[in-house]
């Protein structure tokens, strides 16, 4: 056998080798590099890359954006909504603060009108009470004076009868009563004097 | 003999077809990485589906979750590109979520069943060039698309910034030019690269622990050390997976927005 026939041989040997392994790709350099794959990887890259892309842009992101949008656009309601109620606690805090103002000084104005009323009818009253007391007072007085004057006409009388009675008695004439009466004026007014 | 698949840390990334198919003459079996594709768009789909199934106003937890990935991205729109970037969310979102579950679901270890068919091992589709040079060539293409519809002629003073003196302009917009054409391939490069490079490690690491266990005697004992060092990657890689898909996004909405705001410049 020559060297030939034995590098034939291994050569042989290496081929059929390399039939086994087809499947393989010869190890022999980078796989990367092997151009033979080259359309399959960009077809199929095309394939699988286009369709996700596809779905992607038509179903899965519109979906998401959609559902993040409406999230975001209920919570700015909510916070719309929120503020609209705080503002009407508010509105209704400062009714209810004006409303009690407004009761308040009601309040004070009826108490204040209701004493000035009555402080008059007091004072009414009293005037009223005043006058109707100085009359009874009035006539009380000028009664006394007239049982007074009565009173002392009456003394008068009776000293000037008993003057006259006397006199009688004594003298056995009566004085006449304008004499009798002269006489108890007369010693009325010594006596006094 | 039975060959343990994925020996090797590049065998991870290879192309198995499952069925062929072709259209014409060019071939667009369905393979591993095919697989991966439609799984991670499926669960996707299946967890949008159950999401907005019931849109509620006070939101469930899958409701919630998926509201939360829509305002993360809605506001990273919003802030980069301003009020006119809204026709691109669904483009960003999209890239975006496609990306971060291509990235993570990589990241699940396939369960060691024997038999299970090659073609099941978990993979990621993004840790191909080709796929992440496809959607880095489809966002400059919409900011390009879109930057001469918006502005027409207006889009090229994006490669002249108002305000520089006459003799820099010839300097500044080459090099305005060289970065704008270099866009797609470092924003490919950049995802491709970091699945690329994260899931290599991985691999090296478990691959340590595998051929240091099966040496036996007190060599065992130094598997230890690259076990911790594959939890600690795998962590990492977690983060390395949503930060890149995030970084995605972000140039992404940065490229777009110089589409929308080209003239003002």
């Amino acid at each position: 056998m020559s060297v030939f026939a034995i590098v034939t041989n291994a050569a042989a040997a290496a081929a059929e080798e390399a039939q086994a392994h087809a499947a393989e790709a010869s190890s022999a350099g980078l796989p990367q590099l092997d151009p033979a794959w080259w359309p399959s990887q960009l077809f199929w890259l095309a394939v699988t890359f286009g369709f996700l892309y596809w779905l992607m842009s038509s179903r899965f992101l519109p979906a998401i954006a959609g559902a993040i949008e409406e999230r975001r656009d209920r919570i700015a309601d909510d916070l719309d909504q929120a503020s609209d109620f705080k503002r009407q606690a508010e509105d209704a805090e400062s009714a209810y603060n004006q409303a009690l103002a407004d009761a308040k000084a009601k309040a004070q104005s009826i108490a204040a009108d209701t004493r000035a009323e009555m402080d008059d009818e007091i004072a009414e009253l009293q005037t009223e009470t005043d006058a109707q007391l100085a009359k009874q007072v009035a006539t009380a007085e000028a009664r006394i004076g007239e049982m007074k004057a009565a009173a002392a006409t009456k003394v008068s009388e009776a000293a000037a009868e008993t003057a006259r009675a006397v006199v009688e008695t004594l003298i056995d004439e009566a004085p006449t009563e304008e004499a009798a009466n002269r006489a108890v004026a007369d010693a009325a007014a010594r006596l006094r004097g | 003999m039975y060959r343990f698949r994925a020996a090797g840390p590049m065998e991870q990334f290879e192309i198995l077809p499952i069925v062929d198919l072709h259209l014409g003459s060019i071939n667009i079996s369905l393979t591993n990485s095919a697989l991966w594709m439609i799984i991670g768009t499926g669960a996707i789909i299946v967890f949008f589906f159950a999401a907005t199934r019931r849109a509620a106003l006070i939101p469930g937890r899958l409701q919630s979750a998926a509201e939360i990935f829509y305002e993360f991205v809605s506001d990273l729109v919003r802030d980069t590109i301003g009020p006119e970037g809204r026709k691109f969310f669904p483009y960003v979102f999209t890239l975006f979520i496609w990306i971060l579950v291509s990235n993570l679901f990589g990241l699940f270890p396939t369960i060691p069943i024997p038999g299970l068919p090659h073609w099941l091992h978990t993979f990621t589709p993004t840790s191909h060039l080709i796929v992440t040079l496809a959607l880095a060539t489809m966002t400059i293409s919409i900011v390009i698309v879109y930057g001469f519809y918006k502005n027409g002629l207006g889009f090229f003073k994006l490669f002249a910034p108002s305000g520089l003196p006459l003799w820099l302009m010839p300097l500044l917009v080459l090099i305005e030019v060289i970065s704008f054409l270099s866009r797609p391939l470092s924003l490919a490069i950049r995802l491709f690269a970091n699945m690329f490079a994260g899931h290599v490690i991985l691999k090296l690491f478990a691959g340590f622990v595998v051929s240091l266990l099966s040496a036996g005697g007190a060599v065992m004992l130094f598997g230890i050390a690259p076990f911790f060092g594959a939890v600690a990657v795998t962590a990492l890689e977690f983060l390395v997976a949503a930060l890149q898909a995030y970084v995605f996004a972000v140039l992404t909405c940065i490229y777009l927005n110089d589409a929308v705001h080209a003239a003002d410049h």
